[in-house]
């Protein structure tokens, strides 16, 4: 997993509740065997119409907007635990999404991958899809270091909650997989102790 | 003195370690996995050099991709036969038996699980699917995960995780008439909305799920995911304990009285208390539809679409009805449907099969109507066959494939054409979930089935 660098860019509103894992990446497109090269079809459904052409309405095919920033409706994420849909997003160039409501599968995919999940108030996510409404261009600086997220043109500005364990997995460009087999021997003690199964 | 809910007694047995300001170590005993979520794991086993920490408690199968038709034949979509040898290969390269294509074993992972005794009281049990809370019906903490999480079991048998909130739903009295066990968990749904549960791990309780079937309360927990829940499980009781004896990896003799004398423990105490608690008297629920576009949007089939949803705003709201091409106010009860799939991992066990045979024996499905019956398992399907089923079906015009995860999200060629309505006992109706443009209702097998004999949506009250 690559280091979680400080971000400062535009972002792109999706104000759409409950985007399921579905539609980030439809299931067809799961057949692959790499992590690689799935932002491709990040949103298809929605990005394309059904003869293939662009959909103009789609906020990715409008060039106002665009960013490393993903603004969307509450409880995003939902539905499939599919990691694909982390590695879409990350593959499209997204680095943090901002909502006011995860779904949990999702979440954790994404700190798994160096994907950012910001909650934040339902407030706050309503008045950053204003802000963006009157000005597309609004700049956004996320800085996991201090946990804050700000907008210094609009004198936004909100913490976050980050788990300090995923902080520093994140910052250190650190995978769960590295700590958990530095346990084994940790792992083998406990079963013999405690496995009934 | 604090009392334990049977999420406490169960995590806190599984717990290696904890690490400070973090996560727990949690023991996996069950690790399931399948074509579409392994392969990046495996590779990452490869690169990092490692084994399989402990193959015997990981179990594999080919589920999402596969045919329901001609499945001795080499699978035609190149893709998916890709994935599928791709199993085959990181199987056989790991050491690992695999329950593939050909193998009298094969089925949806959530299916093969607990018929064949491999899912078991008070285990914890992970898969790369999302529905991994099936399993919960038999009191395990059973969860999806990603395909990071997949290679960490992998590679340590081991997950770091925060232990979630915890929910009771309580459900009491007798399902009515024509009411099943997914009409009960539609309805549960509907009320907490698809986002409800997020956060929580789930215990269903009450005398109502108390008289479920397993197959039924596997149905219930299999959906614990659709309001965001972390998981969904019910204490195991009599009726556990009866299905899992004897089957084919179920503790027997001496070792089955030990294992059972621990499942005996596995309830939640007088007293104990939730981060958050739901009662529902059964007696409320009807048979049930969806009518949007996740499975918050629910509705009872007595009642027309409301004219909003408590999780969506008015543009979500507008969106999921254009696409679904239904209005506010309107009844669903007439609507003519073109499809009806019965399978999926919530809804492909034999006594859903049963049902549906039950219900259309000596019937005939409307013409325009394609009906698809896709059992979970190779064991479903031949259990299916020995019963007569399949000629019953055969007899009123539906269709028997072969066993798959299906129509319920179109990975082979089972899909739903563009704008056509399908009467699903799948979990999902989200935009696009059956095929690109494919609208999908949400039902009971027994909804379903009627369905397909009617040619469009009726009420099984009026028809049972």
């Amino acid at each position: 997993m690559e280091k979680f660098k400080n971000i400062n860019s535009t972002a792109v509103p999706m104000p759409m509740e409950n985007i399921d894992t579905d539609q980030i990446i439809p299931a067809r497109f799961l057949k692959a065997t790499t992590r690689d090269g799935f932002g491709e079809n990040l949103f298809v459904d929605w990005r394309k119409e059904s003869d293939g052409t662009e959909n103009e309405n789609f906020v990715l095919n409008n060039d106002l907007y665009r960013g490393e920033i993903l603004i969307a409706g509450r409880n995003f994420g939902c539905g499939s635990s599919r990691e694909h849909a982390a590695w879409a997003l990350y593959d499209y160039g997204f680095r943090v999404v901002v909502s006011s409501f995860f779904a949990d599968i999702f979440k954790g995919n994404a700190l798994n991958n160096g994907l950012l999940p910001i909650t934040v108030s339902p407030e706050f996510l309503n008045q950053i899809f204003e802000l963006i409404e009157s000005n597309p261009t609004a700049n956004f600086a996320v800085d996991l270091e201090k946990q804050t997220f700000i907008c210094q043109t609009a004198a936004l500005e909100t913490s976050f909650e980050v788990n300090a364990y995923k902080k520093h997995c994140l910052l250190n460009g650190l995978d769960d997989t590295d700590f958990l087999v530095s346990q084994k021997s940790e792992i083998e003690v406990f079963e013999k102790e405690h496995v009934i199964a | 003195m604090h009392k334990k809910t049977l999420f406490d007694k169960i995590w806190n047995q599984h717990v290696v370690s904890k690490i400070e300001d973090g996560p727990d170590v949690l023991y996996i005993d069950r690790h399931f996995i399948h074509e579409v979520t392994s392969p990046q794991a495996f590779d990452g086993l490869k690169k990092r050099g490692l084994t399989l920490f402990r193959k015997e408690k990981t179990i594999a199968t080919a589920d999402h991709n596969v045919p329901t038709l001609n499945q001795h034949l080499p699978i035609k979509e190149k893709q998916s036969r890709f994935q599928v040898d791709t199993l085959i290969k990181n199987c056989k390269d790991f050491g690992l038996e695999l329950y593939g294509l050909g193998h009298p074993y094969q089925g949806i992972v959530h299916v093969i699980g607990p018929e064949l005794g491999i899912t078991q009281p008070g285990m914890t049990i992970v898969c790369g699917d999302s529905h991994t809370s099936t399993h919960g019906a038999f009191g395990c903490i059973a969860f999806g995960i990603g395909t990071s999480q997949v290679e960490q079991v992998m590679a340590a048998q081991s997950l770091l995780l925060n232990k979630p909130k915890q929910m009771r739903i309580t459900i009491n009295g007798d399902l009515p008439k024509g009411v099943l066990s997914k009409d009960l968990i539609l309805y549960v749904i509907s009320k907490l909305g698809t986002g409800g549960g997020t956060g929580h791990f789930i215990e269903y309780a009450g005398s109502t799920i108390r008289n479920l079937s397993m197959e039924a309360r596997m149905t219930v927990c299999n959906m614990s995911i659709e309001m965001g829940a972390r998981g969904g499980f019910i204490a195991p009781d009599e009726t556990t304990f009866e299905y899992v004896k004897d089957r084919t990896f179920a503790p027997k003799g001496k070792d089955f009285e030990t294992a059972l004398a621990y499942w005996k423990t596995l309830y939640t105490e007088e007293g104990a208390t939730f981060d958050a608690e739901y009662h529902f008297d059964a007696a409320d629920i009807e048979p049930m539809l969806t009518y949007g576009t996740n499975p918050g949007m629910g509705v009872k089939i007595s009642k027309p679409i409301p004219s909003s949803n408590h999780e969506s705003n008015d543009a979500s709201f507008t969106k999921a009805l254009n696409y679904m091409e239904l209005n506010k106010g309107e009844s669903l009860i007439g609507k003519k449907i073109n499809h009806v799939f019965i399978g999926s991992c919530t809804n492909a066990r034999i006594e859903d099969l049963r049902i549906v045979a039950n219900y259309v024996n000596g019937k005939q499905k409307a013409n325009h109507v394609q009906a698809m019956v896709v059992p979970g398992s190779k064991i479903v399907e031949a259990q299916a066959k020995a019963e007569g089923i399949d000629k019953i079906l055969a007899a009123a015009g539906f269709e028997l494939r072969e066993p798959g995860c299906s129509a319920c999200l179109g990975m082979n060629e089972d899909k739903v054409p563009a704008g056509e309505y399908c009467v699903s006992t799948s979990n999902r109706n989200f935009e696009g979930r059956q095929g690109p443009g494919a609208r999908t209702i949400l039902a009971s097998p027994l909804t379903a089935a009627a369905a397909a004999v009617a040619g469009e949506i009726v009420d099984v009250r009026d028809v049972i």
